[in-house]
């Protein structure tokens, strides 16, 4: 059984309240389900959509084709019609949308009629709509209404009571009057209540359970998702997130933070990045701790701020002005996210550096099924001096020299030692040099001596698949997913794995995993990215010499889906 | 006690008779008067011949970027408010390069003092006009003189309601030391306006200049009247007004935010089996 289906409507038409609701349903019923959602930067009219995937089988990516079509309004049936597969259904409210459709692909569902009738105002229409996909899919509606009563409570029981009573009048309505009942028959799912969380969430929890204490940020889509976490956590954990004037204030005010004792954070998109890149240098050359999400949209400047695309991965690799090391994370999965989050906060502490955790639009809003966090594989070390260990030291400097590179990360106030960090160039104590011997020493320190330890820690990539593929198809951050579905799809046929890149820079060591020797032993390599250049196949070339004998790459805003990955990947094939 | 050697920093790379060398010692006869020890001094700098302040004393620094002074001095604040965070800035730091931080940081109201070295000139970049500079003033990059408007930043922070609008004068360091006493004392963030003499690039401003104009606010002025304030703020010419011109007690920012009422921060340990169950949210 697999399942996909699409609701499609205007900004404010309520599509998200109905496409969250069912995917919670699915997932409470055991289902696995894969969400994506493509909207508009608008914030009424226009067209947007929220794709639903469940099936009785993990999945992890969408499907261009969809068995249901849930239409709010007309546009969504003109743009749609032709995605919809053989035997698929539109349901649609003839009243609503002003139009009648004839022929039997159609099924009118009075959704506002009965949410007048039944719950008394028009505008729980949306859970007639709801109501009426799972009367069709035959599912109780159990799970549904313990949803309604918890997301709906604060508004009072008539509301509670009301969209309950639309939602069974829309389910009743659709198996007394659909005569394609059989051909949306489901199987039980035969497993238990799963987890639902979409990539942004997740990042926001890892920083959360990785002891994140200040969040300042500029909103941007699509990096919005992890402040809003984070500040509905704000009061019960004591943590502080703050709405920044601008992005160069929100990077300057982490590292203030940070400088100050507390884990710190911020978050935003490719152009507000931009305006950070002058902090970002002044984390490097203070070496103050310090973790950034950047989640992708697709550029140059504004470009398409609701869409997704990996545009980013060789600007944060080559951001700031001056050398100074920085890691890169590109997670593919919400649990990716959670725990690279949790590392990029370990990382950037130990060795004293800025760690990126980069997503994208796609990654960030799509919602995923699993069975739970591993949260017993969260890391936390707190690596800075205070408290009756600083006290002790008989002196101290803040860029002392020292084997490995990394000082002493001292907290100012929590002792007599002062802490003396300059954007300067400096001597061990902190203070402005411009001496040639001294600028070698700090180089050294900063980049040389700590590269090689930072690089050790860079996990290999993952193989799925074949152990010895003759395909491989290579990629990083959100192609995750539909990577592994496309290696499933052809593993009857070929010889063929995948290739996934997590922790993207500095490039792992091969020591543990030669990767570049998989690479070069197979007949066919892709590099699959959301982007136009091959951003990830450049990188790896300019760092092993290592060249793909393919790329396919996808640069329109929208994700890759099974389908039109599998189509590429055949082309590639001959 | 602290005492004046326990400030002594390195070795200043200012010009001889610069005015920042009066701002330096009325800070660190400040800090001796008032009792507090270097330790519990974060000093948060940007680039210019202010921003090297910090170094000439002794303290807990952050001698950051350009103008971005005042983010950083609020991180600390969030941080930690228990430390005196106190910024040392210019007048391009703060007013150019830093204009948006300081609309903002006055609207916060976090405990962070602000001290501007204000000279009315570029002085590391050699002689470039400020947004303090008057109109009219000729200089290498402006050798039709300065065409925009001159900013008046403390008619600007009482426009914005900051919580302590203050000018002070490098020539006058008693006074100067009163005024930062009184702007550290004050819970809220605090301007102090120094007016200083550049020796080697204003050739218009110069201790003269200001010696034969400012004057310290009579005794009676009420810095609670912000309609007279702003007047006093505009009082540029003949006679300019030193002192405290407007006072207001604001809600600090720290103690809004209800997480750190009570303890920073800093101070508040990770409690990893409590926030773990938000994990379990998502079924």
């Amino acid at each position: 059984m697999d399942y996909s289906l699409k609701i499609g409507g205007q900004a404010g038409q309520g599509l998200q309240t109905i496409g969250g609701l069912l995917a919670k349903v699915f997932s409470r019923l055991g289902y696995h389900v894969f969400t994506h959602q493509d909207y508009m930067s608008r914030i009424r009219g226009g067209h947007n959509f929220y794709q639903i995937r469940f099936a009785d089988r993990p999945i992890s990516c969408s499907r261009e084709r969809v068995n249901l079509l849930v239409a709010l309004d007309k546009n969504t049936i003109g743009i749609h019609r032709p995605t919809l597969a053989e035997g698929g259904l539109i349901i649609y409210d003839a009243e609503a949308v002003r139009d009648r459709y004839e022929g039997e692909e159609f099924f009118d569902l009075p959704a506002e009629r009965l949410a007048v009738e039944k719950g008394g105002d028009r505008i729980m229409a949306n859970s007639a709509a709801v109501g009426g996909v799972l009367g069709l899919l035959g599912l109780d509606l159990g799970a549904f209404e313990e949803i309604v009563r918890i997301t709906m409570e604060k508004k009072g029981e008539p509301v509670v009571r009301g969209n309950i009573a639309t939602g069974r009048a829309g389910s009743g309505f659709v198996r007394e009057y659909c005569r394609r009942l059989d051909s949306f028959r489901t199987v039980p799912s035969g497993g238990e209540r799963l987890m639902l969380i979409d990539g942004v969430t997740a990042m926001g929890l890892g920083a959360l359970l990785s002891g994140v204490k200040l969040y300042s940020a500029y909103p941007m889509t699509p990096s919005t998702g992890v402040m809003t976490f984070l500040a509905s956590k704000a009061k019960a954990h004591g943590l502080v997130v703050e709405q920044a004037e601008d992005e160069i204030a929100a990077i300057n005010m982490a590292l203030g933070a940070s400088y100050a004792g507390v884990r710190a954070m911020t978050g935003t998109s490719g152009g507000g990045f931009a305006l950070m890149q002058e902090g970002f240098s002044l984390a490097g050359m203070t070496e103050t701790p310090l973790v950034i999400a950047e989640m992708q949209r697709p550029g140059p400047a504004t470009g398409l701020p609701t869409r997704t695309e990996q545009g980013d991965l060789l600007f944060v690799v080559h951001a700031g002005h001056g050398e100074f090391p920085r890691v890169v994370f590109a997670p593919g999965t919400p649990e990716q996210a959670f725990l690279l989050t949790n590392k990029a906060f370990d990382l950037a502490e130990k060795y004293q550096v800025p760690v990126f955790v980069q997503g994208d639009q796609y990654l960030a809003d799509s919602e995923w099924t699993g069975t739970g966090l591993p949260t017993e594989r969260l890391v936390y070390t707190d690596y800075r001096l205070r408290g009756d260990k600083l006290a002790g030291l008989p002196s101290y400097k803040r860029y002392q020299f020292t084997d490995n590179g990394v000082s002493p990360l001292a907290v100012p106030g929590a002792s007599k030692h002062l802490v003396v960090v300059d954007s300067d160039e400096h001597d061990e104590e902190g203070h402005i040099i411009e001496d040639a011997a001294t600028r070698n020493r700090m180089v050294e320190k900063r980049l040389f001596r700590k590269l090689p330890l930072i690089r050790q820690e860079m996990a290999p990539p993952s193989l799925y698949g074949a152990e010895q593929p003759e395909i491989v198809l290579a990629g990083f951050g959100s192609t995750w997913g539909v990577m592994r579905e496309v290696v499933d799809a052809l593993s009857g046929r070929h010889r063929i794995a995948m290739l996934h890149f997590s922790e993207v820079f500095p490039l792992p060591l091969t020591d543990r995993f030669d990767y570049l020797a998989l690479l070069r032993g197979a007949r066919v390599s892709l590099c699959i990215e959301s982007n136009a250049t091959g951003q990830f196949a450049r990188l790896l070339r300019a760092e092993t010499g290592f060249g793909f004998t393919g790329r396919i790459n996808r640069y329109d805003g929208r994700p890759f889906t099974l389908e039109s990955l599998l189509g590429e990947v055949h082309a590639h094939l001959g | 006690m602290p005492t004046l050697d326990d400030y002594r920093g390195q070795v200043p790379a200012w010009c001889p008779g610069c005015g920042n060398f009066g701002i330096l010692n009325a800070v660190r006869k400040t800090f001796v008067g008032l009792g507090i020890e270097p330790h519990q001094v974060v000093m948060v700098s940007g680039i210019g011949q202010a921003a090297k302040l910090p170094h000439y004393t002794r303290c807990n620094i952050f001698n950051g970027l350009h103008g971005r002074t005042l983010p950083v001095a609020t991180g600390v604040a969030l941080a930690n408010h228990e430390l005196l965070t106190i910024v040392e800035t210019g007048d391009g730091d703060c007013y150019a390069e830093g204009g948006n931080h300081f609309v903002h940081a006055i609207r916060r109201n976090v405990n962070v003092k602000l001290f501007v070295h204000d000279n009315q000139i570029y002085g590391l970049t050699k002689g470039q006009a400020s947004p303090t500079s008057e109109e009219g003033m000729v200089t290498k990059l402006q050798p039709f003189g300065v065409l925009a408007g001159q900013e008046n930043p403390l008619a600007l922070a009482i426009a914005l309601d900051c919580s302590f609008v203050a000018r002070g004068f490098a020539g006058d360091m008693d006074f100067l030391q009163h005024l930062m006493s009184e702007a550290i004392r004050h819970k809220g963030f605090a301007l102090i306006d120094i007016l200083q003499p550049c020796v080697t690039f204003n050739r218009v401003n110069t201790f003269k200049w200001y010696g034969e104009r400012v004057y310290r606010l009579e005794e009676g002025y009420d810095p609670a009247d912000r309609a007279a304030a702003f007047e006093r703020a505009r009082e540029w010419g003949a006679r300019i007004p030193i002192g405290i011109l407007y006072r207001k007690e604001r809600p600090l920012f720290e103690e809004r935010v209800p997480v750190i009422r009570e303890t920073p921060l800093v101070r508040q340990p990770f409690d990893f089996a409590r926030v773990k169950e938000e994990a379990n949210a998502f079924f």
